[in-house]
């Protein structure tokens, strides 16, 4: 494994997710000066927390006052696909790796760097995931900060020409392997049609964001994988 | 303080969902069902989160729909995590021109 090589890979792919993450975290910081937090503190809860789903609704949870206790449950299930992708990335880590990359990777695991890191072949590469990271937890923090600090500042054009840059980069993991494997093309289309169900369906439509998200995760991921099971080769190289 | 308490409420939680598993989980599972369930994952968690809320994340929805479509279409057509983003800011910076 070239340590070098991984981690400028790394930064490569990293700079466009910091990019992204600088102008979504931007609106972040905007939502986060309404609740009453300093830059500061918007820095460095996301520093910290590095999720955006998660932290928007822990920002909810500090507008309604609410119990710590609170905090930690709505926390756990709006960041609970972490885990999933925390479980599926302990499967791809190579044996011999030391103990320690496992608890420094685990910091940053988003949607983003979840999904470049896996989607290179073979085990995975901490230094190619530090690389990611190098550009991505700035890119947040600081985001986030200036959003803080002179949110009301840009157009409102701008600000939503920008907030699309991460559905983007999600279109951009899942489609080159719905094209090369048509069981995950077919995965993605009743994932966008359930999707959007839950969303509409009087009651599952209350559930958050976070709760729908994790239900459908789970439910479309085990029917694939009991109608159509991965080869082992194919699902350890993958 | 309180707001430090909070974030330092998020930041615990959102670290021990992250690690747990990746420090638990140090022998490959030999499920087959488990390995397949794991693989599929990413792809249908990111589908998820793209739609419909991609609709909902711009001024007008025809705007988010339309770099939905373009943003397919790039990436199937091979473009990388940068350019389908921009593809899909541009298509939203000019549309909103108009709507």
């Amino acid at each position: 494994m070239d340590k070098k090589r991984d981690y400028l890979q790394g930064v490569r792919d990293g700079v466009p997710i910091g990019l992204g993450y600088f102008a979504v975290s931007f609106s972040l910081g905007i939502l986060a000066k309404n609740v009453g937090l300093t830059p500061i503190q918007a820095a460095v809860m996301s520093l910290l927390n590095n999720a955006s789903a998660g932290e928007y609704m822990g920002l909810t949870v500090m507008a309604a006052g609410a119990a710590f206790w609170e905090m930690a449950v709505a926390t756990l299930i709006t960041n609970a696909r972490y885990l999933l992708m925390s479980c599926a990335m302990s499967q791809r880590m190579d044996p011999a790796t030391p103990f320690r990359h496992r608890l420094i990777m685990a910091f940053d695991i988003t949607d983003e760097l979840f999904g470049i890191t896996i989607a290179r072949p073979g085990y995975l590469s901490p230094w190619y995931m530090y690389g990611g990271m190098t550009p991505a937890i700035p890119g947040w923090a600081v985001g986030t900060a200036l959003g803080t600090l002179a949110g009301s500042i840009l157009p409102l054009r701008v600000v939503s020409a920008f907030s699309v840059a991460l559905y983007g980069m999600f279109i951009a993991i899942f489609i080159p392997p719905a094209r090369k494997d048509k069981v995950i093309a077919v995965l993605v289309a009743l994932a966008f049609a359930a999707s959007w169900l839950f969303s509409r369906l009087p009651g599952v439509s209350a559930l958050s964001d976070g709760t729908r998200t994790i239900i459908l995760t789970v439910v479309l991921s085990a029917g694939a994988a009991i109608l159509f099971p991965r080869k082992e080769e194919e699902a350890a190289g993958a | 303080m309180r707001i430090y308490l909070y974030i330092l409420v998020m930041a615990g939680v959102s670290y021990a969902i992250r690690a747990l598993p990746m420090t638990v989980l140090r022998k490959p599972i030999k499920s087959r069902f488990i390995q397949s369930f794991l693989y599929y994952v990413p792809y249908v968690t990111l589908a998820v989160m793209t739609f419909p809320a991609i609709l909902h994340a711009t001024q007008s929805q025809i705007s988010g729909a339309l770099a939905l479509i373009v943003g397919l279409a790039a990436a199937w057509l091979g473009a990388d995590l940068f350019k389908t983003a921009v593809v899909c800011c541009a298509v939203v910076f000019i549309l909103e021109f108009f709507v």
